[in-house]
């Protein structure tokens, strides 16, 4: 049952061929027997998952279920989740019981999913390894010598490893897609706007976005059918119509005009990864695609713009993390100085403090007009590249990540070599585009992510393009040794 | 660019972050290091480009002013760290 995609496990719940009790117990049997391996799950909520199942068999016995009713899915534990620990990976909200429903988990529950648990993060979705994690550092499943990615680390180890058939994740710089191609599953990051951020912890306002992650496009589709829409408690959500994300998955991709970058394809890219995703692209020519040799030629300067603007909006985000109303708060505070700084010098770990050290001095008087405002100017030109770029092209590819996932350790004393892991990621963020990853191919036992860059709010055409791939190829139904 | 012991004390103290002692060279360093990545922005010449604030150029949405939330106050103070009376307990302030 583990192996079956969402869309098969709903036609099977449909069908009586199993009941979302039986399914639900079979994922909890599961995650209590692997995840001691990979810890991949926070927080695990058997009993309020087997009673969200009963009430879905009724729903089903009612005639009354619909595309997700009954099926299991786990929630990254930055989603505030009535009732349930929300940590966010970090000491600073080990205590925190959140006392209301984020949009995303209340449009999954009215859906009838079933939350298996809180996966498991890089702290305040700070990272790109979770290895930055209050609870200690997921393991990749397809080597627990290597890392999973992150931010969303969690997420994408559990869905690889059939622990969870779906996943929530969040994509700020790539959190996403990255842990999405060093785990060898699908994962989508939709257009900012697209999908409701309350009660999604925030890291950065302008960048954050939450999407799915499973094994297929066709799961992202289902699942981003249940999160995306206008929601008027986000006041940066688009009032936009959410089409049938499924419909146009088969369409033909004859005339397909793929972009590809020059500068994607240069310095620092591992060649067996630049190798699996040549191969995909041939596919894609197979299937009646053109391939457009194109430039974004600003692309060197995403990584050091977003390290301004992320930080910076970090800094402001997490400043209300004071423990007086919530959260963790230090022993014996002498006075609010006392007690701002020691709760939060206590309830932050190494990388939330470097970045939010970071933001603060790039919004600091006197360096605010060469960091802050100079990185807004930066990504007005990142998101003129792509906007030149689609009027020749109607997808944009690329490697996902530079290499395959690296060991644990290697880059943990490294801040700056990690952020360089996100190189092909970050800029769909400052333009606020949509991406998706889809596993092409492998590194020895690692897997290869191909990226897929969408124009503004065509999330339908990026999942076809993925979908198509998907029925030609296998490499999204291949699955780790011993799970 | 490079930060010192009192770059990386007053930053610290703007942002309300206890660092001890023997963690400063470290974060001066690593910080360091992130300002030199940061730095390369400067290769660019910006003037006359309109900053970005939003991917989309969306402005505030507005709506009309009215009550539209219930008080919770018990339900959200529930799990706060020292509450009496409704209100959320803190150090003296005022002397």
């Amino acid at each position: 049952m583990h192996n079956k995609t969402i869309a098969e496990l709903a036609a099977g719940l449909r069908a009586g061929e199993f009941t979302s009790e039986e399914l639900t117990r079979a994922f909890l049997a599961r995650i209590e027997a692997h995840d001691g391996q990979l810890n991949s799950f926070i927080s695990v909520t058997g009993e309020l998952a087997l009673e969200q199942a009963r009430e879905a068999d009724r729903r089903i016995a009612a005639g009354e279920g619909g595309p997700l009713t009954g099926v299991p899915i786990a929630h990254k534990d930055i989603f505030c989740t009535d009732g349930v620990r929300t940590s966010c990976a970090s000491k600073m909200l080990d205590p925190f019981i959140a006392p209301y429903d984020a949009t995303v988990v209340s449009r999954f529950k009215a859906a009838g999913a079933v939350m298996l648990g809180k996966t498991n993060m890089d702290e305040f979705a700070m990272g790109s390894s979770n290895e930055t994690s209050f609870y200690g550092p997921v393991k990749n499943p397809w080597d627990t010598a290597a890392v999973p990615g992150g931010s969303s680390g969690g997420s994408a180890a559990a869905v690889a490893a059939r622990l969870a058939p779906g996943a929530t994740g969040t994509d700020t710089g790539g959190s996403i897609r990255q842990p999405a191609s060093l785990c060898g599953i699908t994962g989508l990051k939709p257009t900012y706007g697209r999908v409701s951020r309350y009660g999604m912890i925030a890291f950065a306002s302008s960048l954050d976005q939450a999407g799915p992650m499973a094994r297929t496009a066709e799961d992202c589709a289902l699942m981003l059918g249940a999160m995306a829409g206008f929601d008027e408690r986000d006041s940066t959500c688009v009032e936009r119509e959410v089409p049938d994300y499924t419909a146009g998955l088969n369409d033909d991709l004859k005339g397909l005009r793929i972009g590809l970058p020059k500068e994607y394809f240069g310095e620092g890219l591992d060649p067996a990864v630049a190798q699996a995703v040549e191969a995909a692209v041939e596919e894609y020519k197979r299937l009646g695609a053109e391939v457009v040799a194109i430039s974004l030629p600003n692309t060197s300067l995403a990584v050091p713009t977003y390290y301004v603007v992320a930080p910076a909006e970090c800094s402001s985000n997490l400043s209300r993390m004071d423990g007086v109303r919530f959260g963790h708060r230090c022993e014996d505070p002498k006075n609010l100085e006392d007690l701002y700084k020691r709760s939060r010098g206590e309830g932050f770990g190494a990388e939330v403090k470097r970045r939010i050290m970071v933001g603060t001095y790039a919004l600091s008087s006197g360096y605010y007009d060469a960091y802050y405002l100079k990185a807004q100017q930066l990504r007005h030109l990142i998101s003129d590249d792509f906007k030149k770029a689609f009027e020749q092209v109607d997808v944009i590819m690329g490697p996902t990540a530079p290499t395959p996932a690296f060991n644990l350790g290697e880059k943990a004393d490294d801040p700056v070599a990690m952020y360089l892991a996100d190189i092909y990621t970050i800029a769909v963020n400052l333009a606020g585009l949509p991406g998706m990853s889809v596993p092409c191919g492998f590194v020895g036992s690692r897997p290869v992510g191909l990226q897929i860059i969408g124009n503004y709010f065509d999330e339908a055409r990026l999942l076809n393009v993925a979908h198509r791939y998907q029925m030609a190829t296998d490499w999204h139904l291949r699955a780790p040794e011993g799970f | 660019m490079a930060l010192d012991r009192r770059d990386v004390e007053n930053i610290a103290h703007l942002a309300r972050l206890a660092i001890s002692e023997e963690e400063i060279p470290a974060y001066a360093g690593s910080l360091s290091n992130i300002l030199t990545l940061v730095e390369q922005m400067k290769a660019v010449d910006t003037s006359g480009v309109e900053p970005m604030a939003h991917p989309l150029e969306m402005a505030q949405r507005l709506r009309e002013d009215v009550v539209t939330e219930e008080n919770q106050r018990e339900h959200l103070q529930r799990h706060a760290p020292a509450v009496e009376n409704g209100l959320f307990l803190v150090p003296k302030v005022i002397e």
